[in-house]
């Protein structure tokens, strides 16, 4: 039962995003000249997705109150995941600033780094080994225009 | 002539020396194209065209052809080891493909899927030399109702896609539907959904979207655990390197399968091999003595979809040869360049050019047999990717997702979004959405749409056109059958069970 208070989360944000897109469909034509207009097919996504995630919404808040449901214990470990992700986005941001090369190093330390808590050491090693490869498999062998500096990297 | 002398006349073209080197250099640059996700064959082949100018044009279309269903070969792999789809039609091997890498098994999925592309790539060629020119004239017969019938029995396999809770993976259809309404309305050239992006006026990238939801997605979920943990068995000694005889008898049904819906599918122009996969993949859960294990690492959904995106290769030559109607982007650029050669591709090429088309059909018949000696002992190698520490794989998966995503369009706005995606993958898993059932709505979105509102234009506003036709009435009530599956099962165990309390 550790799904259920997930669900009730997930169905009000899907009601939610289901009555955000009904409100921009209904902003668009629903019948134009020659035909269904662009706002004849998103209208009718937003009332499915409101109509089901209401559905999921009450069926789980009927379950949680049946079972009496706890907080999921699946959730205490997506602060690891999500520092992850973050990291990517971060890297991402760095892309076209630095060049592929650079930004991947810093992420894959970081990730050995941080996440798997492993030596610095042994981190800038795969790293730059990784960068390297991916350079010459990519930019070299196949042509790739990776995101580079003026340095050429 | 008949078929048999015209495959000799065929095989007489295909076999001579430069045509068999450049079949060979044809499937070897489409399998790496296939493994490398981002560098589709469509950009491939469309790079190579010019080269093709002063080539013979029989040899030049077998090279060409050679990259187009060599790619389909190789597209497994990256799916299979790091849950990285390079093409949409890969998709669906991910599902128990990387289950069973997970496992230990990845040779047995990777030769898998090696044999059941080359089964369903055999069966492909034999249905493009026996039955081509009427295939085409009854997949002219599809209009937007029948179109429209057939995408939404392509979107009623999230029945199968479905897992433990139908309401959450008909969520998931509906928000990959309404992704795919992202962009410029090709009707009205109205934006919808674009959010002041200039960048998402064409939509959101496909690739970009399943690397990010499968592959970043994946990578989050096994950020969670700490460090040490084994993220794969690996296989020990021969047996696993390689499938079993029972997993080649299991897939019997599933090579056959495949091999039909895919070439049946990939000779409607428009369809595509991502509809064949999860067609067949859904018929292959819905026949299975236990469906309930699809997702977990089955053999058959793996040869299932690899058959039928295979299989489809063959189809997709139909409609292009005998009508000269390209029915993909690869096949788009073929009919390019038989047109840049000086052919009109139609019902009178066959005649006009017999060893173009007859030494085509031989070619793939060698082509085949080629990148099956070619991938079956590339398996072990491939696998040993497995055999890497995570903290190796993870930045190497990481870094592959970024490249291909990035070599795609050449667009870091598209790498944004599949860091997106990564997170709504992850979120998903968490959830227990039905990943597949988002990306089954983001493929098939568009053509529903369009043949919908084409379909209404036709009648004017009338619905019942969509029943009224005789195929398009025969799909839906096929797709009115599978959505009473779910309930006719549960009714058979609520059965079972009540006579089991009264017994």
């Amino acid at each position: 039962m550790k799904q259920d208070k997930g669900n009730l989360i997930s169905g009000a944000c899907l009601v939610a995003f289901g009555i955000y897109v009904m409100s921009v469909a209904s902003r668009l034509p629903y019948v134009s000249e020659v035909g269904p207009g662009s706002g004849f097919f998103p209208l009718w996504l937003g009332i499915g997705l409101v109509l089901l995630g209401a559905y999921l919404m009450i069926a789980s808040f009927a379950r949680s109150r049946n079972t009496g449901t706890n907080e999921s214990q699946s959730w205490k470990t997506t602060g690891r995941a999500l520092a992850g992700w973050l990291a990517l986005m971060v890297a991402i941001a760095l892309l076209g600033r630095i060049g592929f090369a650079l930004s991947f190093v810093i992420l894959t330390i970081f990730l050995i780094v941080a996440l798997d808590r492993r030596s610095a050491l042994l981190a800038a090693g795969v790293a730059i080994g990784l960068a390297v490869a991916f350079h010459l498999i990519f930019v070299i062998a196949l042509d790739v225009p990776l995101p580079k500096t003026s340095w050429g990297f | 002539m008949d078929a048999f002398g015209n495959l000799l006349l065929g095989f007489s073209v295909a076999l001579t020396p430069v045509n068999l080197f450049w079949c060979l250099v044809g499937v070897v640059l489409g399998t790496v194209v296939g493994v490398l996700p981002g560098l589709g064959p469509a950009a491939t082949i469309a790079m190579l065209l010019p080269l093709t100018l002063k080539m013979d044009h029989t040899t030049a279309i077998i090279a060409l052809a050679g990259i187009f269903y060599g790619a389909r070969y190789g597209g497994s792999t990256t799916s299979i080891l790091l849950n990285i789809p390079g093409e949409s039609s890969s998709v669906v091997t991910c599902l128990d493909g990387y289950q069973l890498a997970r496992q230990g098994r990845a040779g047995a999925a990777l030769g898998i899927s090696a044999v059941a592309s080359f089964v369903a790539g055999t069966v492909g060629v034999l249905g493009l030399m026996l039955i081509a020119p009427p295939l085409a004239r009854f997949a002219l017969r599809f209009a937007p109702p029948e179109y429209f019938a057939l995408m939404v029995l392509g979107l009623t396999m999230v029945v199968f896609l479905a897992g433990n809770s139908m309401v959450k993976a008909l969520l998931a259809m509906l928000v990959g539907l309404w992704i795919a309404t992202i962009g410029t309305d090709l009707f009205t050239a109205e934006s919808r959904f674009t959010f002041g992006q200039v960048k998402l006026l064409g939509g959101v990238d496909f690739v970009a979207a399943t690397v990010g939801i499968f592959a970043i997605g994946e990578v989050l979920v096994n950020f969670e655990s700490r460090a040490g943990a084994e993220l794969f068995k690996l296989s020990k000694g021969l047996r696993n390197l390689f499938p079993t005889l029972q997993d080649l008898k299991d897939c019997r049904f599933a090579f056959l399968n495949g091999s039909v819906i895919g070439f049946f599918v990939g000779a409607l122009p428009g369809a595509g091999a991502t509809v064949a996969s999860f067609l067949s993949y859904g018929l292959e859960k819905a026949v299975s003595r236990h469906p309930e294990k699809f997702g977990t690492g089955v053999i058959e959904g793996v040869a299932a979809p690899e058959g039928a995106n295979n299989a489809d290769a063959g189809g997709a030559l139909v409609p292009l040869l005998t009508l000269g109607i390209p029915g993909g982007n690869t096949t788009a650029i073929l009919l390019g360049g038989l047109i840049l050669w000086g052919y009109r591709p139609g019902p009178l090429l066959i005649q006009e050019h017999p060893q173009l088309f007859w030494g085509l059909v031989a070619s793939m018949y060698i082509g085949n047999v080629l990148l099956l000696i070619l991938n079956l002992p590339l398996v072990p190698l491939f696998a040993q990717i497995l055999r890497l520490p995570y903290y190796i794989l993870y930045p190497l998966i990481v870094g592959i997702s970024i490249v291909g995503v990035y070599s795609v369009n050449n667009s870091l706005f598209d790498v944004w979004m599949m860091g997106l995606f990564g997170l709504l993958g992850y979120l998903m898993r968490k959830l227990d959405f039905p990943a597949a059932a988002l990306i089954l709505g983001m493929v098939l979105g568009d053509a529903l749409e369009r043949a919908l509102r084409q379909s209404l234009m036709m009648s004017q506003g009338d619905i019942t056109i969509l029943v009224t036709r005789p195929i398009s009435g025969i799909l839906l009530l096929i797709v009115a059958v599978i959505l009473c599956l779910p309930a006719v099962r549960k009714v058979r165990s609520w059965r079972g069970e009540a006579i089991e309390r009264e017994g």
